[in-house]
């Protein structure tokens, strides 16, 4: 049905009294998500909203509450401190929603994340987050442009993802999850990694891969769907219009004078590993539509 | 961020790699100073102060070459500076118009017995910090990195260890220096490691390192660049920012958190979130349009904002139409299309504007725009609002 995910999941939310916190777990109880608890030093023992019970660490949340999934909406400076606090806690999933976290910063929270002992998977920073159509939705998308179904999606991006999340919803064909993976240069979850998860889930016929100038993700994405996926797959990549030497945006995207990380390599790449390819950003859905009927 | 040579060449003072005596200036008064501080039996090197590489070998807009001048008596020191302060200079990294030089970097000459090149770079791939050294310096070091990539020395630094004496002795004997020289690399080493940490900068570049006459080492030119995200831990470094290298409206858009970067396209698109605003220029291209910008709203914009965004985008002279391209998600489509309208009553909206709303409250929004009797096209969808817009402005 869907990929890390689901009703099973039990979501503490780090940040959860603050403005972004507050509206988007609003959004998600809404939505259906088991939200188990809430993270804000200081505030433990209160309640959010008259509901949650917020604690003062992750730790509490997962002894007391049986948290195994994180969200957080912590301002820059505090977030790669609470990726590692729920890290230590245990914690499974975490999705880092913050825009903006220091590169070194990532960097130590990827060191820690690259030991064998570690076991949590991380999805951002800087994405829009994770949802199982109709189970669980976890991050600031719009959920009724979802629909539950049978295609995977991951993307860099937030608002292009729903775009061809709303392509796909308005041609009949669902989710089974959809996967932002962030724009920033050091993350957690590549977009070879939730290729991989979506070939390997039994509910997902099929695949939409979104990515960005910038970096080698997509490259290496491609490498593993040459070698491993047979399930239908088509992509498209922003950027193509972006000149060198210039962050568009999101910290990773960017075309390094010497030409490396361009649009036209990444879709070659693509087009290399058998990905059907939307050259218009309008056309995502038209492209999966080309190899998968739904 | 990047900053200005004299400015790196302060930092890697204070981080105690040896660099060759040297004061900025910008304007007649600290010119004459600056050479009056400078060794009169010394070579004096006027170097243009500005974002972009290639200063050397750049022409200024009035005919006058090279933005780094050696220069050997005080008076033609003082001749190449004023020729320099305040002209236009066209490197292969500007714009036609080239870069206005408002501050010069007058230094001792030094004796240059051969150029190495030496960087530590934070690694976005490998997410960690990495030295980078050449004997192969003084030169465009991508272009060594094609033409002989043996002679690359690249030395990953773990980030829980550290720089250690080890690394700092490979890449020594790698580039054949021996006794003191060994030692002397080592102190640079550790100073540009110790820097990049402390005040989280993405690129150190020293591009020459060279050996003098007596064999020392010393830095001669230094590229430095910070990461924007951590500047709030390092209050010095934010205050190197000059705006003056920035455009205009780039730096209007910082002002108020919006991300902007102008193009030379004549169909600006203000967009929310970077992936679909670099689709949205994307598309506007397949329909044979040219995009003026790239402009990302951001997650939470406010009706604030979006007015600011209108007035940065129309004060651009190309500008002949303008789309707007907004997928609600955080954002709700009600807030953007109250700030449309508040702008385009603020601003005198002469050019065809073309709107596509999309996800929270579309509806809500779509009614806003309507009864505001503004002149506008809507459309459902991403090709066909990029279809109208590249159509308005070619006729």
């Amino acid at each position: 049905m869907s990929i890390l995910v689901d009703k099973n999941t039990r979501l503490v939310v780090q940040g959860i009294t603050g403005n972004a916190g507050t509206f988007h777990t609003q959004q998600c109880v809404e939505y259906g998500t088991n939200v188990v608890a809430g993270v804000t030093p200081g505030k433990g023992g209160l309640k959010w909203e008259n509901t949650v019970p917020i604690c003062n660490t992750v730790n509490e949340a997962v002894n007391q509450y049986g948290a195994n999934t994180s969200v957080i909406y912590v301002p820059p400076p505090f977030a790669a401190d609470s990726i590692l606090e729920s890290i230590d806690a245990g914690i499974e999933l975490i999705v880092c929603i913050t825009e903006g976290i220091p590169v070194q910063d990532m960097a130590e929270v990827r060191h820690k994340l690259n030991q064998s002992s570690v076991k949590t998977r991380l999805i951002g920073p800087n994405c829009p987050g994770i949802i199982t159509p109709g189970h669980c939705k976890i991050g600031i998308m719009p959920g009724y442009i979802h629909k539950e179904g049978r295609v995977g999606v991951v993307s860099r991006s937030g608002t292009l993802t729903y775009e061809a999340v709303w392509q796909l919803t308005q041609k009949g064909l669902g989710q089974s999850t959809c996967i932002g993976i962030g724009g920033d240069p050091i993350n957690g979850t590549s977009q070879k990694d939730a290729v991989q998860l979506f070939n390997e889930d039994p509910d997902t016929d099929a695949i939409i891969m979104i990515g960005e100038i910038g970096g080698s993700a997509e490259e290496e994405a491609c490498q593993y769907i040459k070698e491993h996926v047979s399930k239908p797959i088509a992509g498209f990549i922003a950027g193509a219009s972006a000149p060198k030497g210039r962050t568009m945006g999101h910290a990773g995207a960017i075309i390094s004078e010497s030409g490396a990380g361009t649009a036209e390599a990444k879709f070659q790449a693509m087009e290399e590993a058998g990905v059907k390819i939307a050259k218009n950003p309008s056309k995502i859905a038209d492209a999966l539509m080309t190899c998968y009927s739904g | 961020m990047n900053i200005h040579e004299y400015q790196a060449k302060a930092l890697l003072d204070q981080f105690k790699v040896p660099i060759p005596k040297g004061i900025s200036a910008n304007d007649e008064a600290s010119i004459d100073s600056a050479i009056a501080q400078l060794d009169p039996e010394s070579l004096i090197v006027v170097k243009a102060q500005i974002h972009a590489g290639g200063r050397g070998k750049g022409t200024f807009t009035d005919g006058y070459k090279g933005g780094v001048q050696l220069c050997d008596s005080p008076e033609k020191a003082k001749s190449a500076a004023l020729a320099m302060l305040g002209n236009h200079l066209v490197t292969k990294q500007t714009s036609p118009q080239g870069r206005k030089v408002q501050t010069l970097y007058l230094t001792e000459g030094s004796t240059i017995e051969h150029e190495y090149y030496l960087a530590v770079v934070l690694d976005r791939e490998s997410a960690q910090t990495v030295i980078i050294a050449s004997t192969e310096g003084g030169i465009d070091i991508e272009a060594v990195a094609e033409k002989n990539p043996e002679k690359i020395i690249r030395v990953p630094v773990s980030l829980d260890m550290g720089l250690k004496p080890h690394h700092c002795r490979s890449i020594a004997f790698k580039l054949g220096f021996s006794g003191n020289q060994v030692k002397e690399l080592s102190k640079i080493l550790n100073g540009l490691y110790q820097m990049a940490i402390e005040k989280n900068a993405e690129l150190i570049e020293i591009n020459p390192l060279v050996t003098n006459q007596e064999g020392s080492l010393v830095a001669l030119d230094a590229k430095v660049s910070f990461d924007s995200n951590a500047l709030y831990k390092n209050p010095d470094i934010a205050e190197l920012r000059d705006t003056n290298e920035e455009d205009p409206k780039e730096v209007e858009a910082s002002a108020y958190n919006l991300n902007y970067i102008a193009l030379e396209g004549n169909i600006a698109c203000m967009v929310n979130g970077a992936g679909l605003a670099m689709a949205t220029m994307d598309i506007i291209k397949s329909y044979g349009g040219e995009p003026a910008n790239f402009l990302d709203v951001g997650g939470g914009a406010n009706e604030e904002q979006v007015t600011a965004a209108f007035k940065i985008i129309l004060s651009d002279p190309n500008v002949k139409g303008i789309l707007v391209n907004i997928f609600g998600g955080i954002m709700k489509c009600d807030i953007i299309a109250r700030g449309i309208v508040s702008a385009a009553k603020n601003v005198s909206l002469s050019v065809p504007l073309v709107v596509r709303l999309e996800g929270t409250n579309v509806e809500a929004g779509k009614v806003i725009l309507k009864e505001s009797g503004l002149e506008l096209t809507s459309a459902d969808s991403l090709a066909e609002a990029a279809e109208i817009i590249t159509q308005k402005v070619s006729a």
